[in-house]
């Protein structure tokens, strides 16, 4: 036997193990415990892989301040994040095909035919922006407390790297679904580099695989879609280790200097981690389930285009700022430098600043800098979702001055010119003040900051009218379709629209199934037998014709683009499968944010009732091309499809009026089911999931009242005080 | 302090293990969809739809193969001699026993319809092969008779037989 084994130090690394220098209350240093393997079996495995003496000293005993708020759970809901991110990811890509013609086409068909696929889309989908979300308040935290000062700069610089990571990772995600926005976002992004001089064209051919934005460009973003979150992981581990070697800042950017001033990691910062992550979890659950297209934009839904670029292109939210950025400066190459400056500037923070003092709770001046550079970010964020025209363009100019002039003016003239207020020489002697306020005004900005996002599709110019808002039973948390109306909708598609328009992405028997028109089996039969479907090539090697099954998919009216528009006068009618969710109209402010509260997501199928309704006389002077005819609400007002209804077109059996309202009612309801058909499971599963949150919530909230209240009965006996009258 | 003391265990452990259970249940409730996922998706299922066979052009003695739910259907149009083998083997002598008249529909003794997998490792075997006129599996040598029954090698059981029905005595409805 080797005499090591008995060696006392085994089981820990040589590696510097525990941050701050710890005391304990004799003077004598202090060192948390470390893992004793409890029988000869463990001791065995340990002397050969110490991993659960690292996993004990890095996840159990490692002392964090006790002083830490809430801002520092932060951290842990990144980490939940990722791993959701990676764990959603993973089983997309078991359902996703990432080419060309069929990307846009198989996310639909995880969307409706996937067991719960439209869960797992809306979960990654929604899941990004709460990433991004989790990680500006950790940035912002960091800046208000100064958690990139000595001796934590490598710890900020890794986190810039992972932010430039994500960065990355979420661009080439939104790119995968292949809908116009992700078309022409790869187009913008990538056309950045064409700035770059001499090399510039090159570069970008050469991240195309091609001329343009194209198949090759989707496999290949793809590629690095899956590898990206993995090096985010790698360096999240960088991140953590560095971490753990200085050891947490706090809200004082005082170091803990005795035993006391600290708490074991577990379970003092597990369960308040845990309790946070269940209140971010509502949050996340609410978009997934309530809003899940909040975030998104409509034209995503329009299958990519590379004749046509959407009219007002945004991209997602968590960009905002740095688009804004890159259109204030007029000049194509310094736009793209100023956009990378603005991220790069990040790692040079911790010598930007020359204060010593690392909380903005003892600099008065450095506080109010603070806020003023999280309302610019916001504002830039609003301005980036809006036109480059006029004033817009002026306040972004003005907004990313003082952006760079934060960094490069503000914060190294203040650590010369600001004079702290009196940093207490330890934890024990800080007194838990303040803070709360802090809180409530970041949340406030950061619900704006996330609300503030772009909005939304359909090319509507200032002054336009608004679609009216319909009264829909699918509305609401707890909306449901009506059966008889969705019935009615699919014969007015049935017997008007299904003429010009194709409804390619639904099969018969969709018209069957729960949560829809609920169809009998015999009449899904039936109604496929109507249909001509090609099949083929029989035993002679001839396609034939033959009457739809339930498993077959609508047939189209045409048989190409070309054919189509031959027939409509040059207008293609767009297929209709998700057209509920492709139209929009822009809502304004403050209807948005209301909408997001109610929730209220059926935008899509109110105009499509305006638009139905919506012909009117072209007005005195305008001209109207020929074959068009005017419509109040399509933007531009010049539509290529004569009015498709008129009263008592469609035959209805069960008594609703026969009239163009009730029509334009029904099919936008049935259009609406057409492209949302899981709408129902996701709001009755949404209110099952969002009890149980509560319900979790709430117990790791007592729990987290439970264990913390060790921690603090000692300083309540300490003033007199009996701990069982504390709160529980 | 002593009645504290032996309060507070009591409802800070249901605490706990409250909190621990309702943990436990959400992660388990997660499983759900990660792993029905991988289950057969809606239009797979819609796909594997029942299919009509037209038996007429079928000459005897002749084995076609069609697909149901993307399984290797062998449709067999026995001959006599065929159906004789079949019926005159004493059950004794089959690794899996069972009688002919229990692997055809009653008054169709020439139509055999089986699933063309190899009840060994799962690969097709081949018609018309082998010591027993039946199907020979080129993998591992298992030999079937004009029964679709294992006679020989290391298949375990016969070849399935696909749900099926005789909608009229010229076509079959597999499914």
């Amino acid at each position: 036997m080797s005499g090591s084994s008995t060696d006392k130090t085994h089981g820990t690394s040589d590696l510097k193990a525990w941050p701050y220098n710890l005391k304990r209350e004799d003077g004598s240093p202090y060192e948390p415990p470390t893992y004793k393997p409890p029988n000869a079996i463990l001791r065995w495995f340990e002397d050969r892989l110490p991993i659960m003496g690292l996993s004990y000293t890095a996840g159990v005993s490692y002392p964090t301040p006790r002083n830490l708020n809430y801002w520092w759970t932060f951290g842990g809901i990144l980490t939940f994040m990722l791993v959701v991110q990676i764990v959603t990811g993973v089983v997309l890509v078991m359902h996703y095909i990432p080419e060309a013609g069929m990307a846009f086409n198989s996310v639909e068909h995880i969307m409706r035919d996937v067991n719960y696929g439209w869960l797992l889309r809306y979960l990654h989908s929604n899941g990004a922006s709460m990433f991004f979300l989790a990680g500006y308040i950790h940035m912002f935290r960091g800046m208000y407390y100064g958690s990139y000062k000595a001796p934590r700069e490598v710890l900020w610089i890794l986190g810039v790297i992972i932010y430039l990571l994500m960065m990355a990772t979420g661009f080439m995600g939104y790119v995968l679904p292949w809908g116009q926005m992700s078309y022409w976002a790869a187009t913008v992004i990538t056309n950045l580099f064409s700035a770059i001089p001499v090399v510039g064209d090159a570069i970008v051919t050469w991240l195309w695989g091609g001329y343009s934005v194209g198949g090759p460009t989707l496999t290949r973003f793809f590629s690095l879609h899956y590898l990206l979150p993995f090096a985010i992981a790698a360096v999240v581990v960088l991140h953590i280790w560095a971490l753990h070697v200085v050891g947490q800042n706090n809200p004082t950017g005082v170091d803990p200097q005795t035993e006391k001033d600290t708490v074991a990691f577990t379970p003092y910062a597990t369960i308040k981690d845990g309790f946070f992550i269940g209140l971010f979890a509502i949050l996340y659950a609410w978009f997934v389930f309530y809003i899940p297209n909040f975030l998104g934009h409509a034209d995503n839904y329009i299958q990519a285009n590379p004749a046509v670029t959407p009219p007002h292109i945004v991209p997602e939210w968590y960009y905002l700022p740095f688009y804004a950025i890159l259109r204030s400066i007029p000049n194509k190459l310094l736009g793209v430098i100023a956009l990378f400056a603005s991220i790069v500037i990040l790692a040079f923070l911790p010598w930007l600043d020359t204060s010593r003092v690392k909380s903005a709770r003892y600099r008065p001046l450095y506080r109010q800098f603070f806020w003023l550079f999280v309302v610019t970010c916001v504002l830039l964020g609003w301005l980036g979702s809006k036109p480059p025209e006029g004033g817009y363009v002026i306040m972004s100019r003005l907004l990313t001055a003082w952006y760079f002039i934060h960094f490069i003016i503000v914060l190294p003239l203040l650590g010369l010119i600001e004079q702290p207020k009196p940093v207490p020489r330890s934890l024990s002697e800080a007194a838990l003040k303040g803070g709360k306020a802090a809180f409530l005004i970041a949340l406030a900005f950061g619900t704006a900051a996330l609300i503030g996002t772009p909005q939304r599709v359909a090319a509507q110019q200032q002054g336009e009218v608004q679609p009216p808002r319909n009264t829909w039973s699918f509305a609401g948390p707890f909306g449901k379709f009506d059966r008889g109306q969705l019935q009615r909708g699919f014969k007015v598609y049935h017997d008007v629209c299904q003429t010009c328009h194709s409804l390619a992405l639904l099969s018969f028997r969709n018209l069957g199934e729960e949560g829809g028109p609920e169809f009998s089996a015999a009449e899904v039969t039936a109604i496929a037998a109507e249909y001509k479907v090609k099949d083929g090539p029989n035993d002679q090697g001839d396609m034939f014709e033959r009457p739809g099954r339930p498993a077959d998919h609508f047939p189209p009216p045409f048989p190409n683009e070309q054919a189509a528009r031959f027939a409509n006068g040059g207008s293609l009618p767009p297929d209709m499968s998700v057209l509920a969710k492709a139209r929009q109209y822009e809502r304004g402010f403050p209807w948005f944010v209301i909408d997001a509260f109610i929730p209220y997501q059926e935008l899509g199928a109110d105009y499509m009732v305006a638009l139905l309704k919506g012909y009117a006389p072209t007005p005195a002077g305008m001209t109207m091309p020929s074959g068009m005819q005017y419509n109040t609400y399509f933007p531009g007002h010049a539509i290529g499809m004569p009015p498709p209804l008129s009263d008592g077109v469609v035959t209805y059996t069960d008594g609703a009026p026969q009239t163009v309202d009730q029509y334009a009612k029904d099919v936008a309801a049935f259009l609406m089911w057409a492209a949302e058909p899981t709408l129902e499971a996701r709001k009755r599963i949404g209110f099952e999931v969002m009890i149980f949150l509560v319900v979790l919530s709430g117990l790791l909230y007592f729990t987290k009242k439970k264990v913390w209240h060790d921690i603090e009965k000692p300083r309540e006996l300490a003033r007199g005080q009996d701990p069982k009258t504390t709160t529980m | 302090m002593t009645t504290i003391s032996a309060a507070e265990p009591t409802r800070r452990d249901f605490l706990f293990v409250a909190t621990g259970a309702a943990t436990a249940v959400g992660a388990a409730a997660t499983l759900v969809p990660l792993i029905a996922q991988m289950n057969p998706d809606a239009s797979t299922i819609a796909a594997g739809a029942p299919i009509e066979v037209d038996l007429t052009p079928i000459a005897e003695g002749q084995i076609i193969k069609v697909f149901w739910r993307s399984k290797p259907i062998y449709i067999s149009h026995r001959s006599k001699k065929e159906i004789e083998e079949a019926q005159s083997v004493p059950l004794g002598d089959l690794p899996d026993p069972q009688p002919d008249q229990a692997r055809v529909k009653p008054g169709h003794d020439q139509w055999l319809v089986v699933i063309g997998i190899c009840t060994h490792l799962g690969c097709i075997p081949l018609a018309h092969q082998g010591d027993y006129d039946g199907w020979f599996c080129p993998c591992h040598g298992s030999q079937y008779d004009t029964s679709g029954r294992i006679r020989r090698g290391p298949a375990p059981a016969n070849l399935p037989l696909p749900p099926y029905a005789f909608l009229s005595d010229g076509k079959i409805q597999i499914g």
